[in-house]
């Protein structure tokens, strides 16, 4: 898959928020790119900057406070940090789409489900009617798996349960046919029966518009179940790269495998599972070095940890397998530290 | 639906049991916000009773040319003295009485009624689009806009009403009801404005209207089509308050003088020409005095239903 050209590249982008405190570094050099088709699982925990490197692009975060100080997401040719506003709403919910977390509160509660279907439709195609918007709305829906799609169309959001409701902002996000869709935790907040539904739902999504997903996680089991390919973020910096395969079985930055080992797996056997001591940093005053070296349990104190950004790099693996670490090399000697590692 | 085909239906949709449960109809007959609120409404019996006493008075008024006895600046020449300053009686029907010029009252309140309820709605609606633009534009684009727009409220608050009412009514000249509505109508956005604004600034954080920004929508798509039906149940309620407040005002503005001319009947026009009479012809003070306090009472009876019926938290049923 590498080898084509990729539909999304984000090079270099460093996003920043103004707050009280001080300057937020929400996100710091990220570059990642996305190619036809695949699914790109960004993963990371709780402001590691695995939204704000998205959305910062689709331009839909506050400015001010926040603030874009560089980089390019070059997409279709066009640099979407250069594009006017109108210029972004071209690109939003047309080929660049989003599915939001919480379908309960990224619905609008006073208009029925197909008159938002139906105007996320009409937003791009202005000249189409309200009976041809419908008529599609309602194929959306029933592409999703709403049952009874034309009664269902003129319900409102809070006569959906959980599921549905995101199955219908899947159906809204895939109405203008787009090349991206972002999903930005799109099971957080549903339970895990109806995950592995909306799960279903995604993969038809894409099947049907064969568009690269951009997912945005922080569930290793969805990414595991989805994402051809996975980006791992931490303080606001990519820190590895690699395809599914290889970052499962073999992780070669500290921060993966740890988060590898802090997973419960159903395989092994074990009373406590092994989280990864310490906490996240603050993205304010980030530590010096590499951020995870607090943390980590492969740097033991050794000085380039604590003086020296880490480059990512390739490692000379297959699949452009890329880790931010000054002593990746030693992990690969360690062996696989999920499975056997708690032992 | 028959269980054959909702069988080939899930067969299709992969996913059986829901779209069985939906189909069989075991989900409970789902309600819009609009229905309940309407049903909130109806439950609460002092809104219904004044709702129905509003139209009736508001029937009164827009019939009044069909429902007059006389006509409302009709002088009985050929009999004016026998006619003049009679107290309610049955004899012509002058059930409210005569003025001094053998006027019938009951036509000249009906009349009244018109005049003054045309002009509180004209002034409700027109302050309510002036207040909801202002406050929606205020509230979704913050900081300079809002400064701005907030300080221009501001400004309007603090000039006191009725010196600057009257002393617009002697420049722009008064005794037209358009002309007395547009006026009344300037000073009384205020509110509404500030209601819309605030309303605003919370919906703007709401994940909806970032999904909607998400999905390709302008600004004025968002505040039109997303936000503003969001702050529909305020925006009535506040507007129905207006309406009330608007024919108080305009009574008092006409009682002193500045208000509709004569010979147009207006409610507080009556009462100010009663009052000059004195005590003795207390019909001609009263009965357009009742009639104003009436739908002063009913609007604001009206406005806490709404109020109560559009407020989501209020879901107990109401005695």
């Amino acid at each position: 898959m590498p080898e084509t050209e990729p539909i999304l590249a984000i090079r270099d982008l460093t996003v920043e928020f103004d707050t009280e405190d001080g300057v937020v570094h929400a996100v710091t050099g990220v570059g990642y790119d996305l190619y036809p088709g695949e699914v790109l699982g960004v993963v990371g925990e709780s402001g590691s900057g695995k939204s704000v490197s998205v959305l910062s692009v689709l331009g839909l975060i506050p400015m001010p406070p926040g603030r874009i100080v560089s980089g390019e997401a070059v997409f279709r040719g066009e640099n979407l940090l250069d594009l006017s506003e109108s210029g972004l709403r071209r690109i939003r919910g047309g080929p660049i789409a989003m599915i939001f977390q919480d379908p309960l509160t990224s619905l609008n509660p006073v208009l029925t489900i197909g008159e938002q279907i139906s105007e996320a439709i009409k937003v791009h195609r202005p000249g189409s009617s309200a009976a041809a918007a419908r008529q599609r709305a309602v194929e959306l829906l029933q592409l999703v798996g709403v049952p009874s799609a034309e009664h269902r169309y003129d319900q409102y959001p809070h006569e959906f349960s959980g599921g549905m409701r995101q199955r219908a902002m899947i159906a809204m996000a895939i109405a203008n046919d787009p090349k991206v869709l972002v999903a930005d935790e799109p099971t957080t907040a549903l339970d895990v029966t109806i995950q592995a539904q909306i799960i279903e739902v995604l993969k038809t999504a894409q099947r049907e518009t064969h568009a690269a997903i951009v997912l945005i996680t922080h569930d290793l089991g969805l990414v595991a179940e989805l994402v051809d390919r996975v980006v791992v973020m931490y303080a606001g910096r990519v820190v590895e790269i690699g395809d599914v395969f290889s970052i499962f079985d073999s992780p070669r930055h500290p921060y993966t495998a740890g988060l590898l080992t802090s997973l419960p797996r159903l395989d092994t056997d074990v009373d406590r599972l092994e989280p990864i001591a310490g906490q996240p940093p603050s993205l304010i005053t980030r530590p010096p070095g590499c951020a995870f070296h607090p943390r980590c349990t492969l740097s033991r104190g050794r000085a380039e940890c604590r003086t020296d950004v880490p480059e990512l790099r390739a490692l000379g693996l297959e699949h452009g397998h890329r880790s931010a670490c000054h002593f990746a090399e030693e992990l690969a000697a360690a062996g696989r530290p999920v499975g056997g590692g708690t032992s | 639906m028959s269980d054959a085909s909702a069988g080939t239906s899930t067969a299709g949709s992969g996913t059986p049991d829901v779209s069985l449960a939906y189909e069989s109809g075991v989900e409970l007959q789902a309600r819009s916000q609009w229905a309940y609120a309407r049903m909130r409404f109806f439950r609460h019996r002092l809104a219904v009773a004044s709702l129905i006493v509003l139209v009736l008075i508001a029937l009164v008024g827009v019939f009044a040319p069909q429902l007059a006895p006389y006509g409302y600046d009709e002088i009985p020449l050929d009999d004016i003295t026998a006619s003049q300053n009679r107290p309610p009686t049955f004899d012509g029907w002058h059930l409210f009485g005569t003025d001094q010029l053998g006027r019938d009252y009951l036509s000249r309140v009906m009349y009244g009624i018109r005049t003054s309820l045309w002009v509180a709605i004209f002034v409700a609606l027109v302050s309510t689009a002036i207040g909801t633009t202002i406050g929606a534009l205020a509230g979704y684009y913050s900081g300079q806009v809002d400064n701005l727009l907030m300080r221009l409220t501001d400004l309007m608050l603090t000039l006191p009403g009725l010196a600057v009412l009257l002393t617009a009514s002697v420049y722009l000249g008064s005794g037209e009801p358009l002309k007395i509505g547009l006026i009344l109508a300037l000073l009384f956005w205020t509110a509404v404005a500030r209601i819309v604004r605030g309303l605003f600034l919370s919906l703007r954080e709401r994940e909806f209207v970032e999904a909607a920004k998400a999905a390709g929508a302008s600004d004025l798509r968002i505040i039109v089509r997303h936000m503003l039906p969001n702050c529909l149940g305020p925006i009535i309620v506040n507007t129905t308050l207006v309406v009330a407040a608007a024919i108080l005002v305009e009574a008092a503005l006409s009682f002193l003088g500045f208000g509709i001319q004569p010979p147009n009947a207006a409610l507080g026009k009556l009462v100010s020409e009663g009052q000059a009479e004195g005590f003795e012809l207390w019909w001609l003070v009263t009965f357009p005095g009742l009639v104003i306090v009436l739908i002063a009472l009913c609007v604001n009876f009206v406005g806490d239903g709404l109020r109560d019926a559009f407020d989501p938290t209020q879901r107990r049923i109401r005695a």
